[in-house]
């Protein structure tokens, strides 16, 4: 049983990855990455919701009535959703400004949706919260990735968070030598880099490679 | 194994979630429970996200004014840093009207933001003055004003938006009384395209809505708005400044966002009147909401050094008419 909780966390970080295999939760991955501790941050929020939602969903699961199961579903992860943005808000508003509407959004990120749904109605709530975090935690993986990308390309620099815009690369405008890459900063640009990632995750692990 | 996993392993006896009357019971029970728990989170919260909310607007009008350093202030000294700012709530011209102070709302209750949603608080803009692209805008905004260290008046500071690329631009310009120069911008709102649009932000463009050494002219002697945002690296006069490279449309929207509201059907009039010496508002006496607790309750009392003060210790007793403010310091004009 320790191995299976094991799998639960650590498999979705690379194997099962739910952006790189399952391609869930694309929108937010585009719509937040193009400064890092705004990633850092929305990662932190889906991790959280979705071990908590799956966790409360596993819970119930036997009281679920199997017609309105994804209604209670998405009930349950509303409510996780609405607790997250209102705690953001009260205790660090500056980071709640900027993530404004996409924090709302996590209510419709399919991974949490898809963790409830496929995992936690059908295992025990521990288990369901360990997986709830390993699925956060390799939709965090993507999101660090394009974070940093996106931004010491884009703009030069590379925002850690509680410690501002650390120049990475400085900018021709600023007397630097790097021109920025103004793609980096639209939303196209997380495509390719989720291309590329998907690529190399395939290329380490074959079987994950779809057959024709 | 899961401690948890041997509770709801466990079925009720007796009850069938998936008859009819248990789909009801437990849809009515988990509503009633998730209900319970957003409306309470969404209450107990309440009062420090509108603290939070307060003190963004009231650090991003330093900003402006150039009082706030990054780095160095935290929200703690926002009391502290606006002992010198007064506040007042500025009737905006309307037709014909040149604008007025308005003394029928409460400074502490209004909502500005709130009020340009509502019928009664909103007015339409004529398509013909429309620069900024808002439509409609407040009947009623507050202006902040920087005192000098006599008490005199040295920069307003009044909150301004417009359109850019993707979105309205929300943010406050800091003015000088007499000459019309800026004395820095501040976006505290917008969606701009981060690293292009998105550097109103930027502080080194910032700077140069600042600069004391070259500054920058937004309004001429005769009350024109002579500001200019120009292709990046084409600013040489005093009236010009360098727009945002890769933002040509988000630089006009800030151009025109300022033409607006320094403009006749804004702030125009009320910096005219200053300009040529006349002071068109009273302002709130600040300090003695807080000799008043001393029991000081004398208006001759008064002296011209500002005591504390901040936005919500403003007193709403002696706006305008009442004697004693017009012998308040504050009435004198800057010229």
């Amino acid at each position: 049983m320790a191995s299976k909780a094991k799998d639960a966390l650590f498999d979705p970080v690379f194997k099962r990855n739910p952006i790189a295999l399952l391609v869930l939760g694309i929108c937010s991955a585009l719509a937040v990455t193009t400064v890092f501790d705004k990633a850092v941050v929305m990662a932190i929020s889906v991790t959280v919701v979705t071990a908590c939602s799956s966790a409360l969903v596993s819970l119930i699961r036997n009281l679920i009535p199997n017609s309105i199961r994804i209604i209670v579903e998405m009930t349950v992860i509303a409510s996780m959703v609405i607790l997250v943005d209102q705690l953001l808000k009260a205790f660090l508003p500056g980071i709640a400004d900027q993530l404004s509407v996409f924090v709302g959004l996590i209510i419709t990120n399919c991974i949490v949706m898809g963790r409830a749904e496929g995992f936690a109605l059908k295992n025990g709530p521990w288990l369901s919260f360990l997986d709830g975090i390993g699925n956060g935690l390799g939709y965090s993986v993507i999101l660090l990735f394009l974070g940093a990308v996106r931004e010491i390309f884009g703009s030069g620099t590379l925002t850690l968070p509680g410690l501002g815009p650390l120049t990475i690369l400085p900018l021709t405008a600023d007397g630097g030598f790097y021109v920025r890459n103004g793609l980096m900063l639209m939303p196209p640009s997380a495509f390719f880099l989720i291309g590329l990632f998907i690529w190399g995750l395939r290329t380490v692990y074959p079987n994950q490679v779809e057959k024709d | 194994m899961q401690p948890n996993e041997t509770i709801s392993e466990t079925p009720q006896a007796g009850f069938d979630p998936n008859s009819p009357v248990g789909t009801f019971v437990v849809a009515l029970a988990l509503c009633l429970v998730c209900s319970f728990v957003v409306s309470f989170a969404a209450v107990a919260l309440k009062p420090l996200q509108e603290k939070n909310a307060k003190n963004k607007m009231m650090r991003n009008v330093l900003i402006a004014a150039g009082i706030w350093e990054n780095g160095k202030h935290t929200d703690a000294d926002i009391p502290q840093l606006f002992q010198n700012v007064s506040v007042i709530l500025w009737d905006l011209p309307e037709g014909e009207t040149t604008g007025s102070q308005n003394t029928t709302l409460n400074l502490d209750d209004y909502d500005q933001q709130k009020a340009v949603s509502t019928v009664e608080g909103s007015i339409a803009i004529p398509t013909d003055l429309d620069l900024a692209g808002i439509k409609k805008r407040e009947k009623v905004s507050r202006v902040y004003i920087v005192r000098t260290a006599d008490g005199g008046i040295d920069k307003l500071v009044l909150p301004v938006y417009g359109k850019g690329l993707w979105s309205t631009l929300y943010g406050f310009l800091a003015v000088d009384a007499s000459t019309h120069e800026s004395r820095g911008i501040t976006f505290y709102k917008h969606a701009e395209t981060p690293g292009l649009g998105g550097e109103v932000d930027n502080p080194k463009w910032k700077a140069h809505w600042a600069d004391a050494k070259s500054p920058l002219q937004l309004r001429d002697a005769e009350g024109n708005v002579v500001l200019d945002v120009t292709k990046p690296g084409n600013a040489n006069q005093p009236n010009e400044v360098d727009g945002l490279s890769g933002a040509t449309i988000t630089s006009n929207g800030v151009e025109n966002t300022i033409r607006y509201w320094l403009g006749k059907n804004a702030f125009g009039p009320m910096l005219d009147q200053l300009a040529s010496g006349t002071v068109p508002f009273t302002l709130p006496e600040s300090g003695s909401a807080d000799s008043a607790v001393d029991g000081v309750s004398n208006p001759e009392v008064a002296t011209p050094t500002e005591t504390a003060t901040d936005e919500s210790s403003s007193p709403t007793d002696d706006e305008a008419s009442t004697p004693d403010a017009a012998s308040a310091p504050a009435n004198e004009t800057t010229n």
